[in-house]
């Protein structure tokens, strides 16, 4: 029953096209909300330049992150009596550059946010459309696991993962992807359930769609608007808690330029050496404040309706 | 009434159960021999090894390990903390009132400053006021607490010198605890300057505890104050003619504040989490710092009585703001 007639072809063609206007429009209206909230845009462009410099942090940073200059211990920032303007921010206790430690230390930031988000979100997402899809006795048991895992303060819980896993930034970025997983399991059922009858799924069965298609090509993609939002934000919880971690000891290991690690091991020195403390949790501040101000465009842009009003 | 209390009292059993699995698990998913790890001895014989194994029931098969484990928790018998030898629940007893207070303050400071800030934004929707408001809202939403704590340490404790660094009190007063709040105890003991003392160690804990709860008790009110002030109850009460501080005041706030309560009652998980860096940062000896303590030298009883008694905490007062949830609000209790 292969029919290829021109006119069919040509229709075919037709309905691509039109689809392909139709998400440039979709585009088109999800960037018009977007923009028109200033802080989002603002977020954004913190944000690109953060990636730019943790991209680029080899060539950008004026010295290796590691590299201890015995002479300059505890050198204070430029503008300060005694700064060098070698050192822009200062020197820590080991007479490391604090700037390129802060470069480089982007690089760890984003690639936590990454990775947990990803496994958060790809685990999350697979385990709520299977309860959501699934229902019964599944469902019901999926949910208690996450209810347990809720009932519990997410950094306590990470912490005792990576008491069990080891300290270490792996284990830190695993533990806390495990501790953020029911936000999007949850959210990921709640919008199954709320999709899973609706004509256009019940048609897609009708036409012979197997499970794994029904819930991922015709349900999943339905989904994604609250997801994405909830990704945003937990990037920033990723890097909030890894960097709690990493300030407790249980994170990143010295001498690894993490930003929260590099706050861990200025702490002793934070009423003689007001840079070593602040310049890390500003970073830190920054690309939080950056993602969070992202997330709240994202959820004005996607959230039909947020738009109405 | 009794239904909804007990349908929602039915679905904590599970979750309970759950939480005493991960705790139980916890011990024994840990690397290591759990022997030498729980006795706090290193490279122990055969015959010592298999006594400690014993003692502890390890000896025993797993599924009776845990019905142990769960009905001495009824008991409570949450085991001993082999670092102060002492029963893991009086240790938590006797450190838990520190952070009930820290936390109390902090939620009281959140609340009394966040919902009339979240309110103040919504009615001046728009406005230079509103977007500071939120602006500080969401930067102390970003806020690494952590960090937080530390700055106001060098700048109020270091450079201006009016608040101590650490601890709960002077240590010039000793009196004896009654309540186990230092603000309320140090009155009774009528000893001068005692009270002052506590409020100034108190207040820095407090400020860095409640900036995030703040930040999302503020952002919640006014989101529901905006959803609240355009339905047409409130436009009706605008059209009698009440005044703008009545219809916000009796209409739209009473509505308005029923979401805000539940996400007072979410603030708890993030009060003990953030408990855990705040104490830590101002050495104050309570719940949070005990766990990080005892989690860095592996007194791993403490570790796994505190996991269960602060879930079980943050369980009941989810249910308790469920609860309330439901008294204020008919259409759940129904439903």
């Amino acid at each position: 029953m292969t029919n290829s007639s021109p006119a069919t072809k040509a229709d075919a063609t037709k309905l691509e096209q039109e689809s392909r206007n139709a998400t440039k429009a979709q585009l088109a209206e999800f960037w018009y909300y977007f923009s028109q909230n200033k802080g989002a845009v603002i977020g954004l462009v913190v944000f690109a330049l953060l990636v730019f410099m943790a991209v680029f942090a080899p060539l950008i940073a004026p010295h290796d992150p590691d590299f201890q200059y015995r002479d300059s211990f505890l050198v204070p920032p430029v503008w300060q009596d005694g700064g060098k303007v070698a050192f822009l921010l200062g020197t820590d206790a080991v007479g490391r550059d604090i700037l390129s430690r802060l470069i480089f230390g982007a690089q760890f930031s984003l690639f936590i946010g990454v990775v947990v988000v990803t496994i958060a979100l790809t685990g999350g997402i697979v385990i709520g459309l299977v309860a959501g899809y699934m229902r019964g006795t599944v469902d019901t048991f999926i949910m208690r696991v996450m209810d347990v895992i809720l009932a519990f303060p997410s950094l306590l819980l990470a912490l005792v993962l990576v008491a069990i896993l080891g300290p270490g930034l792996m284990n830190a970025m695993i533990a806390i992807a495990i501790v953020l997983q029911p936000h999007f399991v949850r959210l990921t059922r709640a919008a199954v359930l709320a999709e899973r009858s609706r004509d256009y799924v019940i048609a897609a069965k009708v036409a012979g769609a197997g499970h794994l298609r029904l819930m991922f090509k015709t349900i999943l993609p339905n989904c994604l608007a609250p997801l994405i939002v909830q990704a945003t934000l937990s990037f920033s919880n990723a890097i909030l808690d890894a960097a709690a971690l990493g300030f407790l000891g249980m994170g990143a290991q010295p001498p690894t330029p993490e930003w929260g690690t590099m706050l861990a091991e200025a702490r002793e020195f934070i009423l003689r050496a007001w840079w070593v403390v602040t310049f890390p949790g500003l970073a830190i501040l920054i690309t939080v404040l950056a993602i969070n101000l992202v997330g709240d465009g994202l959820r004005d842009a996607l959230d039909p309706k947020l738009k109405r009003s | 009434m009794l239904r909804f209390l007990l349908g929602r009292f039915g679905l904590l059993i599970p979750t309970f159960l759950g939480v005493t699995l991960v705790a139980f698990s916890f011990i024994r998913l840990l690397p290591g021999d759990p022997a030498e790890l729980l006795a706090g001895e290193r490279g122990i014989s055969p015959e010592r090894k298999a006594e400690v194994m014993a003692q502890l029931g390890f000896d025993k098969p797993y599924w009776q390990q845990y019905i142990d484990y769960v009905l001495g928790i009824f008991q409570g018998d949450l085991g001993i903390s082999f670092a102060s030898k002492k029963p893991v629940l009086d240790e938590f007893l006797t450190l838990f009132p520190a952070t009930a207070e820290l936390a109390l303050c902090a939620i009281i400071l959140a609340v009394c400053i966040g919902i009339p800030a979240g309110i103040f934004a919504a009615v001046k929707r728009g406005s230079f006021w509103d977007q500071t408001i939120m602006g500080t809202a969401l930067v102390g939403y970003s806020m690494p607490i952590f960090w937080w704590g530390l700055l106001l340490i060098i700048l109020f404790s270091g450079i201006l010198q009016w608040t101590p660094v650490s601890g709960r009190i002077s240590l010039l007063y000793f009196f004896p605890q009654v309540t186990g709040f230092m603000l309320i105890d140090s009155l009774l003991s009528g000893q001068k300057g005692a009270f002052l003392s506590a409020v100034q160690h108190l207040i820095l804990p407090s400020i860095v505890l409640a900036t995030i709860p703040l930040a999302v008790i503020a952002r919640q009110t006014r989101s529901a104050m905006l959803e609240v002030l355009g339905e047409d109850y409130v436009r009706t009460a605008k059209a009698k003619g009440l005044g703008p501080s009545r219809v916000v005041g009796m209409h739209a706030l009473r509505n308005a504040l029923i979401p805000v309560i539940t996400t007072i009652g979410l603030q708890v998980g993030v009060l003990l989490a953030g408990a855990i860096l705040t104490e830590t940062i101002f050495s104050w000896p309570g719940i949070g710092k005990w766990l990080v303590d005892s989690i860095s030298r592996r007194d791993y009883f403490v570790v796994q009585g505190g996991l269960l008694l602060i879930a079980g905490i943050i369980m009941m007062v989810n249910l308790i703001v469920d609860l309330l949830y439901g008294l204020v609000n008919p259409r759940i209790r129904h439903h």
